[in-house]
């Protein structure tokens, strides 16, 4: 047991030798078959030449160099709150990528890391422990709760261990908000949370090194970027080690065959287990770091929607490549605050949408009957629109810009719309899932009507309730991506070997 | 420690029949709702092996869907003065179809859509499918609909009579609510309709069959997606009219159905899931719980209460109360 054998390191991107619980024939002749042509397909070649730690240094670069190049506060914070996601997103990864296992209880432990930095830390029950001491601490402390929540669910099978993660999340979400008098005790500060003037977390301190939350000009404190940075680097490369271990390889092999890893003699519950600890302890890792920094937490924080993000972050990534969820969760968070500002959003919806249509019907006639289909559609149905009645034509986009002006002459937008929003939204879902079933000329002819519904909803409906908008457009995106590519962007592909 | 020292003091003393009486009641109602919600996971998991976490919103959209019937069909001008265009209970009965119609169609295309595609996919693709659904549905109610609490306006209907009035327990001063007694009733009654549909009909020993062995059900020439699809249509259709039940007798919100559908699967789980009767039962004995819990504990620490009754269950007894041992099979 002690000699293992030697493995060839794992190419990152390439498609160049067969894998791990694969079949060699099929790996081969599907990347053969995936090769691309063509510019692009040498950009990718090289591209998947660059080692991993280039890509960790470039990223590490870009954060570092990110206030020589902008001195908004807004985007420091952006950047710091995207490591943060990062973070989160490689903890569940082991969970979910490695381990297949399904954990709904995840963002409590990112909870238990922030509420524990908060008490060990602070004014609240005046305990002030140094940060070399609280850090260490809480990630035991989530690595063992993580042990204790995983050890009920018998033989950890994926739904008993799904519900028993809901119901710890749930029950963190009441102990949160109801815990200002437990046994007449304030432990969680209820609803108020921990923070504040009268219970003021303390800041990071390392060695006698305080870090203030706020720079003495009041703007947020890159020191805090930079924590943040070295705390993902460290991760990062102590996962990478542990996924190329033993027990790495152990999961991946439980993740494709629980059966067949059993029979090999491997401790499966154990590994589980583990898997479940790990990615407990990294989120609450994390959360010691929100919490130092925001100087406060609140039970409002660590609810169902943050599960949900980082779930689309994980399996838009790829579940279990390392690289792809640090891209799921760059591209998830950048995607939900562009999608706070209205004006932004646009850009955003009408280029994904461009997007879109470019990668189904590439460059073709068909393309361009489409396109040019929709844009006379629009015009005609706006013009018959404002002939029909004034108040049809009466309202005025959300948000600013060039587009926004172009939009207007195209999409009409109503005063009010009335009971027609729901209408159009749900006729708007109908549509786009009546479209998966017809293909040929009927696809085609049902594109036109169907982008400019879209255009229409998108303009009356949704821009103006970013907050649903957002959460819609993540639950979409976990549906659309579990049928139509499991993988996710830079996932690998599972080959069924029957 | 000392705490739960002092409530169950209380509890003793606050022990008098009426309130117990009051308590069993309010228990019973809930219980109907959880068992009717239980019965379609219970039904989902029998068939497709697969936790439906989009069902606790489907029970939601059911509400919304009671709502505005109940708006369109009971008020009538702009006063807002409840006046159904015949009675007040053919206005409850035709809410009652066509809320469990309009869930029903929400299932189905859920099963198609999110579900069907993943029927060969490893374990934990359709319950991601799963969960996006669940936020997609919750979401896409609040962009529709806003996230304020929609209340029936209960004590407009009718005049309050379905509220108000009711039947005297005898040898009580407990006065059961009409309202109370419909719920109670109609539960039961789409419970017996669906255990005869289960165990009588054709349709139903094809359910069995699949939900027993869906590979050699369909050896035997059974449609299994037509079963699935009829799974579907029963479950998502009690779910909707547990969710008009539910809210006749408290708001409804688009946030309703994540803690609803928790709840409806412990109550699978207590009775066994997979099993009918276990669902009922199962949903009865956990709103019988939850309601006790809340009149002589506490009302804010009930959901902890039904976790625990959840982890005692499945570390003690993980077939539940009604199931049968599951046989690992390699």
């Amino acid at each position: 047991m002690t000699d293992e054998p030697t493995r060839p390191e794992e190419p990152v991107g390439g498609e160049t030798g067969p894998k791990v619980g694969r079949d060699e024939w099929v790996a081969r002749h599907e990347g053969n078959a995936q090769r691309r042509g063509g510019l692009l397909g040498v950009v990718e070649a090289r591209l998947a030449l660059v080692p991993w730690w280039g890509w960790l240094a470039l990223l590490a670069a870009v954060v570092v160099l990110l206030p020589v190049g902008s001195d908004s506060g807004y985007v420091r914070r952006v950047a710091f709150d995207t490591l943060l996601y990062m973070l989160l997103a490689l903890g569940l990864n082991v969970v979910v990528g490695w381990g297949g296992l399904f954990d709904l209880g995840y963002v409590a432990f990112y909870g238990i890391g922030a509420y524990a930095y908060a008490m060990l830390s602070s004014n609240h029950f005046d305990i002030h422990l140094p940060s070399l001491v609280t850090i260490p601490l809480i990630v035991v402390l989530g690595a063992v709760i993580g042990l204790l929540v995983g050890l009920p669910s018998r033989r950890l099978s994926g739904d008993y261990l799904a519900i028993v993660t809901l119901f710890f999340f749930q029950l963190f979400i009441t102990v949160s908000t109801n815990g200002d008098d437990i046994g007449g005790h304030n432990v969680t500060g209820g609803s108020n949370g921990i923070g504040g003037v009268d219970a003021s977390i303390d800041p990071l301190s390392f060695f006698g090194w305080e870090l203030p939350q706020l720079t003495s000009g009041g703007v947020f404190n890159l020191a805090y970027l930079y924590v943040a940075l070295v705390v993902f680097v460290v991760v990062f490369v102590a996962l990478r080690l542990v996924n190329q271990s033993r027990t790495g390889r152990a999961w991946r092999s439980l993740r494709e065959d629980p059966l067949a890893a059993e029979m090999m003699g491997m401790p499966v519950n154990w590994l589980k287990l583990m898997a479940f600890s790990f990615g407990a302890a990294v989120a609450a890792l994390t959360g010691t770091i929100f919490a130092s920094l925001n100087a406060g937490v609140f039970p409002q924080t660590f609810q169902f929607p943050l599960l949900i993000t980082i779930y689309a972050m994980v399996i838009l990534g790829g579940a279990g490549n390392m690289a792809g969820v640090v891209l799921g969760a760059i591209i998830v968070n950048v995607l939900l605050e562009v999608l706070r500002e209205p004006g932004d959003a646009r850009y955003i919806f009408y280029i994904v949408v461009a997007a879109g249509l470019l990668a189904v019907l590439k460059l073709s006639r068909r393309l361009a009957i489409v396109v040019a289909g929709t844009l006379v559609l629009g015009f005609l149905v706006r013009f018959l629109a404002e002939q029909l009645s004034d108040r049809a034509t009466a309202g005025s986009p959300n948000g600013e810009g060039w587009l926004a002006d172009a939009i207007e002459r195209w999409v009409f937008i109503p005063s009010s719309l009335g009971a027609w929003g729901p209408v159009s939204y749900i006729t708007l879902v109908c549509i786009l899932l009546a479209l998966t079933l017809v293909d040929g000329w009927r696809r085609l002819a049902l594109l036109v009507p169907t982008l400019y519904l879209a255009a229409f909803v998108w303009e009356n409906v949704m821009l103006s309730k970013p907050e649903p908008t957002r959460y819609i457009l993540l639950g979409a995106i976990l549906v659309t991506l579990m049928v139509a590519r499991p993988e996710g962007l830079l996932g690998e592909k599972r080959v069924e070997i029957v | 420690m000392g705490h739960l020292l002092v409530l169950s003091v209380d509890l003793v003393g606050s022990l008098r029949t009426d309130e117990f009486v009051q308590q069993t009641l309010n228990g019973l109602t809930l219980g109907a709702v959880y068992a009717l919600i239980a019965l379609g996971y219970s039904m989902v998991y029998g068939v497709l092996k697969l936790l439906n976490f989009a069902h606790g919103d489907v029970y939601m959209v059911g509400a919304f869907i009671g709502f505005g019937m109940m708006q369109w069909l009971g008020f009538r001008g702009t006063d807002g003065v409840w006046a159904p265009v015949i009675s007040t209970w053919f206005v409850l009965f035709v809410v009652f179809v066509v809320a469990m119609v309009g869930t029903a169609g929400l299932g189905v295309a859920i099963e198609r859509f999110a579900y069907r595609p993943l029927r060969n996919a490893p374990r934990i693709a359709p319950l991601i499918s799963a969960l996006g659904v669940s936020f997609f549905i919750a979401y896409s109610m609040q962009l529709m609909f806003g996230a304020q609490q929609r209340d029936y306006n209960v004590f407009g209907i009718d005049n309050g009579r379905l509220f108000l009035t009711g039947w005297e327990l005898p040898g009580t001063d407990v006065r059961v609510p009409l309202v109370r007694i419909l719920i109670i009733v109609s539960a039961l009654a789409l419970m017996v309709a669906l255990w005869f549909l289960v165990t009588k009909t054709r349709t139903g020993k094809a359910m069995r069959a699949t939900s027993f062995d869906r590979e050699a059900a369909a050896m035997m020439g059974i449609d299994i997606d037509r079963v699935i699809v009829f799974t579907f249509v029963l479950g998502s259709a009690l779910a909707g009219a547990a969710g008009v039940m539910f809210s006749l007798r408290a708001p409804a919100s688009v946030t309703m159905g994540f803690l609803a559908g928790l709840k409806g699967f412990t109550a699978a789980v207590i009775g066994g899931i997979g099993s009918i009767p276990g669902a009922m039962g199962g949903g009865l004995i956990l709103g019988l719980a939850e309601a006790y819990t809340q009149g002589y504990v506490s009302s804010k620490w009930s959901d902890m209460f039904v976790f625990v009754l959840l982890i005692g269950f499945m570390l003690f007894r993980p077939q539940g109360l009604f199931g049968k041992a599951d046989i690992r099979k390699v």
